[in-house]
């Protein structure tokens, strides 16, 4: 069957088909990240005095990966343009480092839940409280490489240094002194549920995204040489759903990892 | 196409080329102004939080009216837009205005 309007105008929209197909669903995935950013702003404002996490995560591993999704948004852009310019090679050099930069994202992220979910609040049977990273877990121990606090309180004003915490001391602690422990989370706290399903749903984005160029990439150069023109849409369409990704990151990075 | 359109044509895409390389200068500038700007103690938290989210809204400009081309799209795209803005301002209008409208027996902090 014949797709109708893949290249050629429609006279009552002035745009092809799928031009208005993605401003849809992308519309729809406004709302959807629209609902999550509310909820945000619900918890937040509706927390404790105090008890609003800062400095949580690593400033400067939020910054690198808001550099590498920058990055994959303009040689997304220059893979179109290239298709545009009839150069099919720079269009495979610019979406390569697309891929890359969206690989080299979610390793990024990866490791940061990984961190999160090592990095453990340890209440004793005394009342005091051990926060740092799992470092090892035996039947009679665990060791964590992190600090006492007297106060819960202080555990949420972290005041980070933008290369992260300075090193802290290895403790010991009995499995017989401890009352509770849990590690970082999406249970921990309201804002690490926040976190890990903002991020979490924006890594799928990724995922996502990074699949169809990888297939527009790969397999791609058969459908160049029969019509070019519209392979040279699906690249146009599959760029603004990336761009998209990059504009939602825009505003993750500074709610979560800096306000 | 003739060889003339065929050169206009590619200067056209040149030109654009230039101007993404510009908006990337720009959002690589405005990522670092961010982060800067987080470390500077205003006078409240509140002022914080309106820079950051400035300099993001400006960025957010240039990635989609550059990158996805919406400074010179077509009506089309502008009234899903429209109807798109009308929806997310109504929805954070009615997340601000339940502040103040707990149901009874709330706890609050």
């Amino acid at each position: 069957m014949e797709i109708p309007y893949t290249t050629e105008i429609r006279k009552d929209t002035g745009l092809y088909n799928a031009k208005v197909g993605i401003w849809l669903f992308l519309a729809s995935e406004v709302m959807l990240f629209g609902a999550l950013f509310s909820s945000y702003i619900l918890l937040r404002v509706g927390s404790q005095d105090g008890y609003w996490p800062h400095g949580w995560l690593t400033v400067w591993l939020g910054t690198l990966n808001t550099i590498v999704l920058i990055t994959s948004s303009i040689t997304t852009v220059m893979a179109w343009a290239s298709l545009k310019m009839k150069n099919f090679g720079s269009f495979k050099l610019y979406h390569a480092i697309t891929l890359c930069c969206a690989v080299t994202f979610l390793c990024i992220k990866s490791y940061e839940y990984h961190d999160k979910f090592i990095h453990n609040e340890v209440t004793l049977k005394d009342g005091r409280i051990a926060d740092g990273h799992l470092i090892k877990r035996t039947a009679d121990s665990v060791t964590i490489e992190g600090r006492f606090v007297k106060d819960r309180k202080e555990l949420f004003n972290l005041s980070t240094p933008f290369f992260g915490h300075p090193k802290q001391e290895e403790i010991e602690i009995k499995t017989a002194d401890i009352a509770t422990m849990s590690n970082y989370g999406p249970a921990h706290h309201d804002y690490n549920a926040l976190y890990f399903t903002l991020t979490g749903l924006h890594a799928l984005h990724v995922i996502g995204g990074a699949c169809v160029i990888f297939y527009l990439w790969a397999f791609g150069a058969k459908m160049w040489k029969e019509d070019p023109e519209r392979f040279t849409n699906r690249v146009e369409i599959s760029g603004l759903f990336w761009h998209f990704v990059d504009l939602v990151w825009i505003f993750l990075f500074p709610v979560l990892y800096l306000l | 196409m003739s060889d003339q359109t065929h050169s206009e044509h590619h200067d056209h895409i040149a030109s654009h080329v230039r101007r993404y390389i510009l908006v990337f200068v720009a959002l690589i500038i405005g990522t670092i102004l961010t982060v800067w700007a987080s470390y500077i103690h205003f006078p409240s938290r509140e002022i914080n939080i309106a820079v950051a989210l400035v300099i993001a809204s400006c960025k957010a400009f240039l990635v989609a009216g550059f990158f996805m081309h919406l400074v010179s799209e077509k009506k089309m795209i502008y009234s899903i837009l429209g109807f798109t803005f009308f929806f997310f301002i109504g929805l954070m209008a009615l997340t601000i205005w339940s502040f103040g409208d707990f149901p009874p027996f709330t706890v609050t902090h």
